[in-house]
């Protein structure tokens, strides 16, 4: 009898939450179609080209051209998932579906800008993955210092001195020196922020945006009132891109990974070398214990202090190399408050992709997409106003992280200082 | 390996935690180590770990002197220790929790879990531990996770282990496994120290007993010629009585009664399953149960401090399911609750501000707008003398009483008033044996005034000893129900419905109380 009533409450049970979400997620998906069909309709027999690659490339690939009608598949598709998630209530299936929906809904939109022109996919993609250097680097100095249990808002800050050291030591020294100089400076940020938040206790989200705007700040004044009058302080040389032999001759793929420059590089090389930093070595075990039972780590020898220490130092150190992209990977010159925000959509990338650095380059690569997306189609004379497309990282963030995510799980012992008996 | 602690002194302050102790621990041997909560023992075996460095007098292993200073230190002496509440990490596997510290490690740092593995594999087979090393922490129950904790010292070749009240957590059936691995481990060769203030499982496991009292060794003995009044008395410095002398209950109308209540938590987790109980005003009603099988929910759903999912709650004839925990209060429902520190006092308010948290807002201590202090501070001063609450002011932070003294205090507040119900969730836990005995006394008078008395306790002993009536709870449900008039419910088969056993009959064939 009792597993009989234990069966019902479970009926009950998911009928109370999972249904009630995945019913919502239902009546986005059929709202999702709705704008599909009604305002992202293509006027029929126009069609939407895609150019794949370009006259110079090694390797020629045809144009993809997409009917108008795509739209109306997409529509259908988004109204089906919706309807299923309405009546079966989907509960494991809900996040998939929706992620596939808002797939369609981005496909249909460019459908949708192109149609009756055409648009450059590769190039396109080429910017995404680009445009998310900096949110993964962000996302993998969050992975490193929340892992030990230290809550790292200061990111933001990290960048923006990484892309100020960068610009003035590289127009002063050569751009290597200036990397250097990016990430020891990131680095010092986090030894601070280490010191503040381990040592002296304070609060971490208040440290963390006490070093943010302390940053904001400085480089601020100097770039206003020094850089302005010496222009050659503020002009360094530019990484270029390296093309990998044959490997950047393959469509599409090529341009979007082999021809890219050293922080592109640098980022998927960091996220391998975390990874197998985190999951397969002995620091790596000692770190995450420490991040997660900061207690039992100590009772076991481990130093939970200069553990933190370290790897809140090293994410300094990554969100240095990862500022320095703004200026010496991208225009050789730094602007005021010019990271604008991505360090705090690095941090978003790293809670999307559950504190795995894998996972934060996959999301930075998502948010990567968005900002590209609204640059590129700025281009096309949408009658989107390129102010509301500037919003798209921004939207997919919250869009993300609120529906998305779910239950992942910080480390047990995040944002807690740890007090030694 | 024998460890000898020669005329340890140890103070905090002014607070002397270990006065001159003298303490011999034997290879091949357990020595059960008994005092109540405070009685210094803890801070004894936190020097033996390495933790705290003794102010006075030294530590010898094997004859030899040593000096610890650090927590590593005593680990790697061969010492090590099994702390209450488990040093692992939840979502580390098995094998990671024990390794973790002396990792098995390949060309540049790479963790070899593959040997790792082996390791914990070898040490399962030789002492019988049966732990599954792939399985994560966080999906073994509590029995198993304190074998990881002692695969734990076994993987850093420890050959003294010291156990802090082992047993606090486990079921009375798995206490029966956790003894076995004690003896294996003691056969073995191993020393073991049992820590815990249990009487009859000292009695029952180890070979030779000490027993500490406001930081002296009081008595030692054999436990083959000691009885558990010798024990305690040895403890508490005077005799003490186990049983509470009650008369038999006389129940008459029911003063509360949950039907089918289901609760969940903030994750959607079913906490509580259809639920249904009830007490009579004069008798007292038992809650059995291992630690986080809905006991605490069940507790906060009577008091109304979390809303419950489905069902009613029926109080004296009035229905109270969505009623505040005031209106409740009220009504004359009486809540000590489980921790005293989170939710039972304010440590940092005095004595008397803590003797009126609950109805400081009546009139009687009102002056216009403005609370009248001198008035709390005559009835907090009539309710200490009452309640045997010691204190030099009723001036004091409610924080410096000891652990019995603060529980008095909040039995004092709650019972200090017209109640009709009483609901006293672990109402002795971290409270010296004297203190037991008074809390016990009280609530069986409160139920022979006509309350309605819930007594819920991880405590098996304090169930079976008060109960007139038994409910044994396991995963979120009421499992089964015994009749304890005249202590006659069955320990085995209420320990066996607290396992989860699949016993209908158990319960059917007890139950049904008058």
């Amino acid at each position: 009898m009792t597993d009989m009533t234990a069966t019902q409450t479970q009926a009950e049970k998911l009928d109370s939450a999972a249904s009630r979400k995945a019913r919502i997620m239902g009546g986005i998906l059929i709202a999702l179609a709705l704008l599909v069909l009604f305002v992202l309709d293509v006027v029929p027999g126009e069609s939407a080209t895609f150019r794949l690659t370009t006259r110079r490339d090694a390797i020629q690939i045809p144009d993809l051209v997409v009917p108008g009608a795509f739209n109306m598949v997409c529509a259908a598709l988004l109204a089906f998932l919706g309807v299923r998630q309405l009546l079966r209530g989907g509960a494991r299936w809900t996040s998939l579906s929706l992620g596939f929906g808002l797939l369609l809904l981005v496909m249909a939109f460019l459908v949708w800008a192109t149609a009756g022109k055409a648009f450059n996919l590769t190039s396109m993609l080429q910017a995404a993955v680009l445009a998310s250097v900096p949110i993964a680097l962000g996302g993998l100095a969050g992975v490193m210092s929340e892992r030990v249990a230290v809550v790292n808002i200061a990111i933001e800050g990290m960048l923006l001195a990484g892309a100020f050291a960068g610009a003035l030591i590289g127009s002063l020294l050569g751009g290597w020196i200036g990397l250097v100089a990016a990430i020891l400076v990131g680095g010092c940020f986090g030894l601070l922020l280490a010191t503040l938040v381990v040592t002296f206790r304070m609060d971490q989200i208040i440290a963390g945006v006490v070093i943010n705007l302390f940053v904001l700040g400085v480089t601020s004044y100097v770039s206003s009132q020094v850089f302005a009058e010496y222009r050659f302080l503020n002009n360094a040389k530019v990484f270029r891109a390296w093309e990998i032999p044959l490997l950047s001759d393959i469509p599409v793929i090529g341009p979007m990974l082999f021809d890219q420059n050293l922080f592109v590089y640098g980022a998927f090389i960091l996220v391998g070398i975390a990874t197998y930093y985190l999951f397969h070595t002995r620091n790596g075990l000692r770190a995450r214990a420490v991040g997660e039972h900061p207690r039992a780590a100590d009772t076991l020898g481990v130093d939970v202090y200069v553990t933190r220490y370290v790897h809140v130092t090293i994410a300094g150190m990554i969100a240095g190399f990862g500022g320095a992209f703004f200026t010496l990977g991208n225009v050789g010159r730094f602007e005021e408050n010019m990271t604008n925000g991505r360090g705090y959509i690095g941090l978003a990338a790293m809670i999307f992709g559950r504190w795995h650095p894998v996972g934060a380059l996959s999301a930075a690569l998502i948010f990567g997409f968005a900002d590209s997306i609204q640059q590129k189609l700025a281009l096309l004379n949408t009658p989107i106003p390129s102010e509301f497309l500037a919003m798209a990282p921004y939207i997919a963030t919250i869009i993300v992280v609120a529906g998305l995510v779910g239950r992942s799980r910080p480390p047990a012992a995040d944002g807690k200082p740890y007090v030694k008996e | 390996m024998d460890v000898e602690l020669r005329g340890i002194t140890k103070r905090f302050g002014s607070v002397v935690a270990n006065d001159n102790v003298n303490l011999t621990i034997r290879g091949g041997e357990v020595l059960g180590l008994l005092g109540e909560n405070g009685a210094g023992k803890s801070t004894m075996m936190n020097m033996l770990s390495g933790l705290y460095t003794p102010d006075e007098g030294e530590i010898l292993i094997d004859g030899k002197k040593v000096e610890f200073d650090g927590p590593g230190d005593g680990i790697e002496a061969g010492i090590g220790m099994v702390h209450q509440h488990f040093m692992l990490v939840p979502v580390f596997t098995v094998a990671e929790n024990v390794v973790l510290g002396v990792e098995p490690t390949g060309k540049m740092g790479y963790l070899d879990m593959r040997r790792a593995r082996r390791q914990v594999e070898e040490i399962n087979e030789k002492y019988g531990l049966h732990v599954p090393p792939d399985e994560l922490i966080e999906e073994l129950p509590v029995g198993i996770q304190q074998r990881v904790e002692i695969l734990k010292v076994l993987f850093r070749s420890a050959d003294v282990l010291i156990l802090d009240e082992p047993t606090a957590v486990l079921t009375p059936q798995e206490v029966r496994e956790f003894f076995g691995i004690v003896n294996t481990l003691k056969e073995a060769g191993k020393a073991i120290v049992f820590i815990t203030h249990k009487l009859h499982e000292i009695l029952e496991i180890s070979d030779r007993v000490s027993v500490l009292r406001q930081g002296r060794i009081t008595g030692e003995g054999d436990p083959k010629t000691l009885t558990e009044a010798d024990l305690a008395e040895m403890m508490v410095g005077r005799p003490v009585s186990f049983t509470t002398d009650k008369e038999p209950a006389k129940p008459g109308r029911t003063m509360i009664e949950m039907q089918n209540v289901s609760m969940l938590d903030e994750t959607d987790e079913i906490v509580l399953e259809r639920v249904s109980m009830s007490v009579r005003s004069g008798e007292v009603v038992g809650v059995a149960g291992v630690q986080g099988n809905g006991q605490t929910e069940l507790v906060e759903a009577l008091t109304g401090l979390e809303r419950v999912a489905s069902g009613k709650i029926i109080f004296d004839g009035t229905d109270i399911t969505t009623a505040s925990v005031r209106e409740r209060h009220k009504m004359g429902m009486a809540h000590i609750p489980e921790d005293r520190h989170k939710s039972g006092m304010v440590d940092s308010f005095t004595i008397a501000e803590n003797m009126v948290l609950n109805n400081y807002y009546a009139p009687e201590y009102s002056r216009g707008w403005a609370i009248d202090w001198n008035k709390v501070a005559e009835t907090s001063a009539r309710y200490c003398v009452e309640f045997d609450v010691r204190t030099p002011s009723v001036y004091l932070p409610g924080g410096s009483l000891s652990g019995g003294n603060q529980q008095k205090m909040v039995v004092a507040r709650e019972l200090e008033r017209e109640t009709k119900l009483v609901i006293a969730s672990q109402p002795t836990r971290g409270v010296d044996v004297g203190s037991i005995e008074y809390i016990h006394e009280r609530l069986i008078q409160a139920r022979d005034e006509g309350d309605g008395v819930l007594i819920v306790s991880s405590e098996l002993d304090e169930v079976l000893g008060l109960s007139d009536r038994i409910y044994v709870m396991y995963d979120g449900r009421i499992v089964a129900e015994f009749d304890n008039t005249g202590g006659k419910a069955d320990r085995n088969a209420v320990g066996l419905a607290m396992a989860g056993a699949h016993n209908g009959d158990a319960a059917t064939g007890e139950g049904d109380a008058a």
